[in-house]
């Protein structure tokens, strides 16, 4: 009975999360729309003689209204086609596709990297709680959080790439580069984005871990004679597991979508920059893409953190679906 | 008790492999990332970096959309000019190898160079210089229609001349010629995302807003040039990552300094720091139609009002020249050093001031860094000096991105920015010719158009520079521009770097440095 409950409450969200991306592209295009000028004023620049915006204006479609425009936009995007960029005149998707990847390659590196080493860490504050290493733990993170992401890649350059030398502070893959080469390329950027998202996940798997140290099975596992790590290993984590899980996909989301001022600062090629450069060049439709894209990796990760959360806590998947049927 | 959970896996067998998991899906996308193809001319060692300020995702090729540096420059490598201006602004032949005209100015008949040939083969004809210059006149969407708005027809004369005639006559025609937006490309071509040219060097690979790759095309028939075996230029719009890349050696050039950090690059005994004095110049721009600025006396106020010494000193770090509210700066040939000067001073101002009945004047100056790095902390100096004259001037910030549409034109009084042009009738119809539409002060003066004119089409140099000064003393007595200062392009790179000097327009050698400089190891 429960493994369909289950399903149909994912079914639910998926569709859910379909009607967000809904909702996000009609923002996204009627913002954009807001913002002065267009994609025509953008492409012609200061020069721009009034016949001349009037027949760009013409060729881009952009004499329609914006509603119909939203419509037609929409219809394409239902045959799966993306529409091409209105500055470039190149399709869409093979503009952000490689940008695409070369955000969620980052992402992955950085992630694969921070989530295990900040669990870990949170893990061993949360044994030696009021200790040496817990403390040292706490400053590194008030540390890293309290500081700007772009100052914190500059910190880094100025260390590694500046003072020291063993490191690029651009992080472009060339053609010809070596693996290490390539590694080399994207270390300091990667560093980076695991100092940002190691302080959330590691304080949050501390704190939840130690908030169901109280409980009484905790102190039934001391009775018995556990270790306090067999203790908080066996016993606390699995069941302080939801919120861990939570935080750590809020951060992966993170990792992808909210990374453009680390692009910046390492001029890595990824697709924040490009969703800038299109939002500066009113270029709808490469705006439109970009931001689904970035809703649906939002969507995605959220549904697989709720659907891992009740698995990983029987509490919480009883409650839920009793509330459900 | 019922079954704990539907799944065969256990949560906490996925609680400990999750880790290692994600790490192999990292590595694993790495992994097919890494497959692009060599390129041997990158690994030879005769290869030019430069990071350069100033493109966009939203790049083309295409001559008639030029309107950052970073698509000229890779523009200049590939394709060639009809002419060339040189490091002391004279026009030199390019493609166009002479020239001659009329008494009047207005008839041109310009000679092809000959023996050039396209990277497809197809040797450079009077066909190829027609279509690229028509690219931008008539119907189309060009951004250097206005640069060829005088030109009336572009016609074939016999197999390595063109005749082109003028509406006005132009004395400085092959300067106007010199325009970065007219490169020439085969008749009838139209693949922009691969461009054919006759320049030093061919694309290889080209990601907009990110990079591009050229290697030299074999035998350049410009002699002395195209030394280096490939370019790559790194598209670094972040001033601080273009400092690093620098620092940290991993590019040989780079552009858009500003004069606080060109000091700091001096000290470094590897780099050295090239400056050049162009025309680029800062704009405080006042509605001549608008209430107050209508009179003149106000603006005249405003000029006395401001401390331009100050301001290139302060805003510039020196990497300036004052300006005398026209935009024609010191280094010109044309500039008139006997124009009246307005030097601060506050008295001056106030006595302005009271000629239009005035005893004090509050004004909102709308600002932003989009016009100019600086505008802003330029913008708060003018209001300290200008309080010793009785006006308050209320500094607006206005946001970056949509200034050019909401605030250019629109606003009463405003900063803006004008580049270097290379002509001074090219510089007058952009923005203070009534025709202009890029008009910042919506200063109209029929008598300044006729005169600009005249002296545009006079070949007689010791006339036309009299002419030229009567036009340049209109502006700065009457004009709503406040030109506070001359902004120095300032570019740096390695010493390794030979055969390069300032510009007289824009920076880079003119975005042509791609052909003219060498390493040297």
């Amino acid at each position: 009975m429960k493994a369909p409950a289950l399903r149909r409450l994912l079914v639910r969200r998926l569709l859910f999360g379909l009607l967000s991306l809904l909702v996000v592209s009609a923002l996204l295009f009627f913002a954009t729309n807001l913002l002065p000028g267009d994609v025509a004023t953008a492409l012609l620049g200061q020069q721009a003689t009034p016949e001349s915006l009037l027949r760009l204006r013409l060729e881009l479609g952009l004499d329609q209204p914006a509603w119909l425009r939203y419509v037609h936009w929409f219809i394409r995007l239902l045959h799966g086609d993306f529409g091409t960029s209105l500055a470039s005149g190149r399709s869409v998707v093979s503009e952000l596709l490689p940008r695409l990847g070369n955000t969620l390659i980052l992402a992955a590196v950085a992630g694969a990297i921070a989530v295990p080493l900040s669990v870990g860490l949170g893990l061993i504050s949360a044994m030696r709680e009021g200790g040496l290493v817990d403390r040292a733990l706490s400053l590194l993170c008030v540390l890293t959080i309290s500081t700007p992401e772009f100052l914190l890649g500059y910190v880094l350059i100025g260390a590694f790439a500046i003072e020291l030398g063993w490191l690029p502070s651009l992080a472009v893959i060339s053609p010809g580069m070596t693996l290490l080469e390539r590694a080399a390329a994207i270390t300091l950027p990667v560093c980076t984005l695991v100092l940002v998202v190691m302080a959330h996940m590691l304080r949050m798997t501390r704190a939840s871990v130690l908030s169901v140290m109280a409980a009484p099975y905790v102190e039934m596992a001391y009775l018995k004679g556990l270790r306090r790590s067999t203790v908080i290993l066996r016993h606390a984590l699995p069941n302080s597991a939801a919120p861990i899980i939570a935080v750590v996909t809020l951060n992966l989301g993170y990792l992808v979508v909210g990374v453009v001022v680390v692009e910046v600062v390492f001029v890595y090629p990824g697709a924040g920059q490009l969703l800038v450069d299109a939002v500066a060049k009113r270029d709808l439709p490469l705006v439109q893409a970009c931001g689904l894209i970035f809703a649906a990796i939002y969507i995605a990760l959220n549904v697989t953190a709720d659907m891992l959360a009740l698995w990983a806590s029987p509490r919480l998947r009883h409650e839920t679906l009793r509330h459900e049927t | 008790m019922p079954a704990r959970s539907p799944a065969p896996v256990h949560r906490r067998d996925v609680l400990a492999g999750l880790g290692g998991a994600a790490a192999l899906a990292g590595l694993g996308l790495f992994n097919a990332s890494c497959a692009v193809d060599d390129d041997p001319a990158l690994k030879s060692g005769n290869l030019l970096r430069l990071g350069m300020a100033g493109g966009s995702s939203a790049d083309s090729l295409d001559p008639r959309t030029y309107l950052d540096w970073v698509p000229i420059n890779i523009g200049y490598q590939i394709m060639n000019g009809l002419v060339e201006v040189d490091g002391a602004g004279n026009a030199v032949p390019e493609l166009f190898e002479s020239w001659e005209s009329s008494a009047d100015a207005r008839e041109w008949v310009f000679r092809i160079r000959g023996g050039v040939v396209f990277h497809n083969g197809k040797p450079l004809g009077v066909d190829d210089i027609l279509y690229s210059i028509n690219l931008h006149r008539g119907d189309t969407t060009s951004v250097a229609k206005g640069v060829v708005a005088n030109i009336v027809d572009v016609k074939r004369l016999d197999a390595n001349r063109v005749k082109i005639l003028l509406a006005g006559g132009d004395a400085d025609l092959p300067t106007t010629l010199s325009d970065y937006h007219l490169l020439v490309v085969p008749a009838g071509f139209d693949d922009w995302s691969h461009p054919i040219g006759t320049g030093g060097y061919r694309l290889d690979r080209f990601e907009p807003g990110v990079r591009s790759i050229t290697t030299k095309a074999g035998d350049y028939w410009k002699a002395g040039a195209a030394h280096v075996d490939a370019i790559e230029l790194l598209v670094i719009n972040d001033a601080m990552a273009r400092t690093n890349a620098l620092i940290g050696g991993q590019v040989d050039i780079i552009n858009r300094i500003d004069g606080r950090t060109a000091d700091l690059l001096r000290r470094n005994k590897r780099l050295k720091v090239i400056r050049s004095q162009t025309g680029q110049h800062a704009i405080f721009a006042t509605n001549c139609t608008a209430d107050p600025y209508e009179n003149n006396e106000i603006r005249l106020a405003l000029k006395y009002a401001i401390d331009r010494e100050r301001i290139v000193k302060t805003v510039l770090n020196g990497y300036g020249t004052v300006g005398n509210d026209q935009p024609i700066s010191p280094r010109s040939p044309y500039f008139d050093a006997d124009l009246p000067v307005h030097r601060y001073d506050p008295d001056q101002a106030r006595y302005h001031l009271r000629r239009a009945g005035r005893d004090a004047l509050a004004a909102e100056l709308k600002v932003s860094d989009a016009a100019f790095s600086g505008a802003v902390d330029a913008a708060v100096l003018f209001q300290s000096a200008a309080a010793a004259a009785g006006i308050t001037l209320a500094v607006k910030r206005e946001p970056i991105d949509g200034y050019w549409s909401n605030v250019w034109i629109k606003a009463p009084f405003y900063v803006s920015y004008s580049d270097g042009r290379a002509t001074l009738d090219a510089a007058f119809s952009k923005a203070y010719k009534s025709s202009s539409a890029a008009n910042d002060t919506s200063w109209r003066n029929p008598e300044f158009d006729a005169l600009a004119n005249v002296a545009r089409g006079m070949q007689d140099p010791r006339r036309r520079r009299e002419l030229y000064g009567e036009c340049q003393r209109m502006i700065s007595a009457d004009g709503g521009a406040i030109i506070p200062m001359f902004i120095d392009h300032i570019e740096a790179g390695s010493t390794h770097v030979q055969g390069w000097t300032p510009s007289a327009l824009f920076d880079l050698m003119g975005q042509r440095i791609g052909e003219k400089v060498w390493l040297q190891s």
